[in-house]
C-alpha cells in the first residue's frame, strides 16, 4: 500500500457524499464553462475583426449614412491601399425572429478585403455576374436549408418592400472566428432601385471599410481622413474595424459584466460546497490523523493526505464538468445561433476551469489540514478515548 | 533475580494540566525505573493520571519537569518532529478501542506505520505478513476492521504495534472494550511478545485478570506512584 492508496481509499469513504459533491463541482464548472463561452462568443466578432482595416462612419452615428462620393477622396489619402463601401439592409426573412446579418456591399472591393469570406471560384464569378444575386454564410444556410439557385426573399425595414434575390454563393469562414450567418448582396442593386423610388436616399452608404498599405500607421491615416471631411456636410469617424465592433459590443458591456461576475460567484459557490465537504471529513478523521500522528506520521504528512483528497475529489468534478462543457456549448450554441455566430469553448475556457479547480481544491483542504497540522496527539487520542 | 538494565528510567517528573486559571497537578515527582523485558501494570482509580503517564513514556505529551530516559536516550529534551522519528521506530501503541482506519484492510493497517521506514515494498509486505502471523490472523489480512470481531481487531492493532519491531509497548486499557475470551487472548499474546520477543509492555489497565499476567503492578493515586506490588511471578 502507498499514501496514494490512503488518498483514494479516504476520497470515496462516504460514496454517496463525494458523488454529490463532485457533481456539485462539474455543474458548477460546467456553468462557468458555459458562461465564459457566452462572453467569448460576444466578443468574437471584435476578435475575428482585423486591426489593420479602417471602417469610415457618420460621426454623429452609424444609422446616418454618407455619400458615395466620398470614395474617391478617401482612395487618394495617402496610406489607403483598397477602400469597400457597405449599407446596413436590415432585411427580415420570413419572420423577425430569424435574425440574418445582411448588408448591401459592393462585391468586388468587398471580397477583396474580407479575404476570411472564402467562395469557391465558380461561385465568385456568378456572385459578380448577377445583379441580383446574394450570397449566404454556411451556417444560415444549413439552418434554412438553403440551396445555390433559391430565391431568398428579404421583407426591407429600412428599406420597404420585399426583395428577391438568386443564392449565388454560400461561403465559409478561414478561420473559427469568421461569423458565417451573413447574408450580402450587390449594392448596386439596392441603389437602383432607391434611385427609382426614393431619389434622396441613393448614392449614400452605410459606412467605407478601408485597408491600409501599413497597420502600425492606421491612427495616422484614420486622422487623415477625418481631417480631409472636417466642417463638410457629413462629417466622418474613422477607427480600426477592432473599435467599431467594440462600439456595437460595449453597449451590452454591462450584461456582460454581470455574466462574468455571475461566473465568478459559480467559483465561490464550489468553494464553499467542496469546503463543507472536507470540513465534515476532517471532523470525521481527526482522530485518525491523531493515531496516525502517534504512530509517528509527521504533519506534513498528513496535510499532504487531506490536499490529496481534496484536489482528488475537485478534479473529478472538473473532469467531468469539462466533459459536459463540450455538448451542452453545442447544444447551446445551436440554439442561440441567431445571437452567437461563433460558440465554441475556448482552450482558455479549459486552463481556467482546471486553474479554478486547483485553487478551489487547495482551499478547501486549508483549514482541515491545519487543524490536523496543529492537533496535539494527546489530545486528540483523548477524543477518541 | 538476576541484574537486568533499565529500560525505562523516570526521574522526578511533574506534569499538570491548566484549566482556565486554575493549574491542576496530575502527576508528581514521579520516580520509576522498569527493566527491559518487563511486564508492568499501571492501576489506580480513574483520573489519577495513569494514561497522563504512560503518554509521557511513549513520548506522546509534554512534561513539565523531570526527564523520562527511553534506552538511555532523554525524550523530554526532543522537539516534536524528533519525537514523533523516535516514536515510530521505538514505540509500539495499543489502545482500548483498537484505532485501526477503517478504509484500511487489516494488512494495510499492518503495514501502514512502514510508509514511515526506508523499506521496500516487498520488504514491507514481508514484515506486515509476519506481524499478522504473530498474532495468528494470517488468515484475516483482506478483511477490513468491521468484518472482524472486536479481539481480532485489538490483535490486528498489535501486529500494527510489533510491525516496527519497537523496544517498548506501551497498552491503555488493552481489554477494556473486550469480552472474557477476547481479553484472555490478547493477554495471553501480550505474555508471549514479552516472553518470545524481549519487549518491554507498560499497561494501564481497570481489570485485576490484566493485572495478574503483569510481573510488576505499579499504582496510581491522584498523581503519587504507591510502593511496589509484586504480582504472583
Ligand atoms: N488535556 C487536558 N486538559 C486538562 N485536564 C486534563 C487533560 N488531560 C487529562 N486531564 C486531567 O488529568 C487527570 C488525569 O487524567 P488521565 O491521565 O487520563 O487519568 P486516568 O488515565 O488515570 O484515568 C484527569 O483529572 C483529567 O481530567
Ligand atoms: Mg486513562
Amino acid at each position: 500500500m502507498q499514501t496514494f492508496r490512503l488518498v483514494i481509499k479516504n476520497a470515496f469513504r462516504h460514496k454517496l457524499r463525494t458523488s454529490l459533491t463532485v457533481l456539485g463541482i462539474a455543474i458548477a464548472i460546467l456553468a462557468f464553462g458555459l458562461l465564459q463561452t457566452v462572453v467569448g462568443a460576444w466578443y468574437a466578432g471584435v476578435e475575428a475583426s482585423s486591426a489593420t482595416r479602417l471602417v469610415t462612419r457618420n460621426s454623429i452615428s452609424i444609422i446616418f449614412f454618407l455619400p458615395l462620393s466620398y470614395k474617391e477622396k478617401i482612395s487618394q489619402i495617402p496610406g489607403v491601399k483598397q477602400i469597400t463601401y457597405a449599407s446596413w439592409f436590415g432585411g427580415i426573412y420570413l419572420s423577425e425572429k430569424n435574425f440574418i446579418p445582411n448588408f448591401a456591399v459592393d462585391a468586388k472591393s468587398f471580397l477583396e478585403l474580407y479575404p476570411e469570406f472564402i467562395l469557391p471560384e465558380k461561385q465568385k464569378k456568378d456572385f459578380l455576374r448577377d445583379k441580383k444575386a446574394g450570397v449566404a454564410g454556411r451556417k444560415t444556410a444549413e439552418k434554412f436549408g438553403w440551396k445555390i439557385g433559391d430565391t431568398i426573399t428579404l421583407k426591407g425595414t429600412i428599406f420597404t418592400g420585399n426583395w428577391d434575390f438568386n443564392l449565388r454563393g454560400i461561403y465559409r469562414g478561414a478561420q473559427k472566428g469568421t461569423d458565417e450567418t451573413q447574408f450580402f448582396f450587390h449594392w448596386d442593386y439596392l441603389n437602383e432601385s432607391l434611385r427609382k423610388t426614393v431619389p434622396r436616399r441613393a448614392d449614400q452608404v452605410g459606412w467605407y471599410s478601408i485597408g491600409v498599405t501599413h497597420p502600425d500607421r492606421a491612427a495616422e491615416v484614420a486622422a487623415a481622413i477625418d481631417k480631409t471631411f472636417k466642417n463638410s456636410l457629413a462629417e466622418t469617424m474613422t477607427e480600426t474595424e477592432k473599435a467599431f465592433q467594440l462600439g456595437f459590443v460595449s453597449m451590452t458591456e454591462a450584461i456582460i459584466i454581470a455574466i462574468r461576475i455571475v461566473a465568478f460567484v459559480v467559483i465561490i459557490i464550489i468553494m464553499a460546497v467542496m469546503a463543507n465537504t472536507m470540513a465534515m471529513t476532517a471532523r470525521e478523521r481527526i482522530g485518525e490523523y491523531a493515531i496516525m500522528k502517534t504512530l509517528g506520521f509527521g504533519g506534513g504528512h498528513i496535510a499532504g493526505i487531506i490536499f490529496g483528497e481534496s484536489l482528488i475529489i475537485a478534479f473529478m468534478g472538473c473532469a467531468l464538468g469539462i466533459a459536459f462543457t463540450y455538448p451542452a456549448a453545442e447544444a447551446f450554441g445551436e440554439a442561440m445561433s441567431t445571437f452567437f455566430p461563433i460558440f465554441n469553448v475556448k482552450s482558455q475556457t479549459i486552463y481556467l476551469d482546471i486553474a479554478a479547480t486547483f485553487i478551489v481544491g487547495l482551499a478547501a483542504a486549508l483549514f482541515p489540514a491545519w487543524r490536523a497540522v496543529s492537533l496535539k496527539v494527546a489530545d486528540g487520542l483523548r477524543r477518541i478515548g | 533475580m538476576e541484574q537486568r538494565k533499565f529500560i525505562v528510567e523516570i526521574n522526578h517528573l511533574y506534569k499538570s494540566y491548566r484549566r482556565g486559571s486554575q493549574i491542576l497537578p496530575v502527576l508528581q515527582d514521579i520516580t520509576l525505573d522498569i527493566a527491559e523485558g518487563e511486564f508492568l501494570a499501571l492501576m489506580g482509580p480513574s483520573g489519577s493520571g495513569k494514561s497522563t503517564l504512560l503518554n509521557l513514556i511513549a513520548g506522546i505529551d509534554k512534561a513539565d519537569s523531570g526527564s523520562v530516559r527511553v534506552g538511555g536516550l532523554d525524550i523530554t529534551a526532543l522537539s516534536e518532529t524528533e519525537l514523533a522519528q523516535w516514536r515510530h521506530s521505538h514505540v509500539g501503541f495499543i489502545f482500548q478501542f483498537y484505532n485501526l482506519i477503517p478504509v484500511l484492510t487489516a494488512f494495510e493497517n499492518v503495514e501502514l506505520p512502514l510508509l514511515l521506514s526506508g523499506l521496500s515494498r516487498k520488504e514491507r509486505k514481508e514484515h506486515a505478513r509476519m506481524a499478522l502471523r504473530i498474532v495468528n490472523l494470517a488468515d484475516r489480512m483482506e478483511h477490513y476492521p468491521s468484518q472482524l470481531s472486536g479481539g481480532q481487531q485489538q490483535r490486528v492493532a498489535i501486529a500494527r504495534a510489533v510491525v516496527t519491531d519497537p523496544v517498548i509497548l506501551v497498552a491503555d486499557e488493552p481489554t477494556g472494550d473486550l469480552d472474557r475470551v477476547s481479553a484472555k487472548e490478547t493477554l495471553d499474546l501480550m505474555e508471549r511478545l514479552v516472553h518470545e520477543l524481549g519487549k518491554t509492555i507498560i499497561m494501564v489497565t481497570h481489570d485485576p485478570r490484566a493485572a495478574e499476567k503483569a510481573h510488576i503492578v505499579r499504582e496510581l493515586d491522584k498523581g503519587v506512584l504507591n510502593a511496589d506490588i509484586q504480582a504472583g511471578h
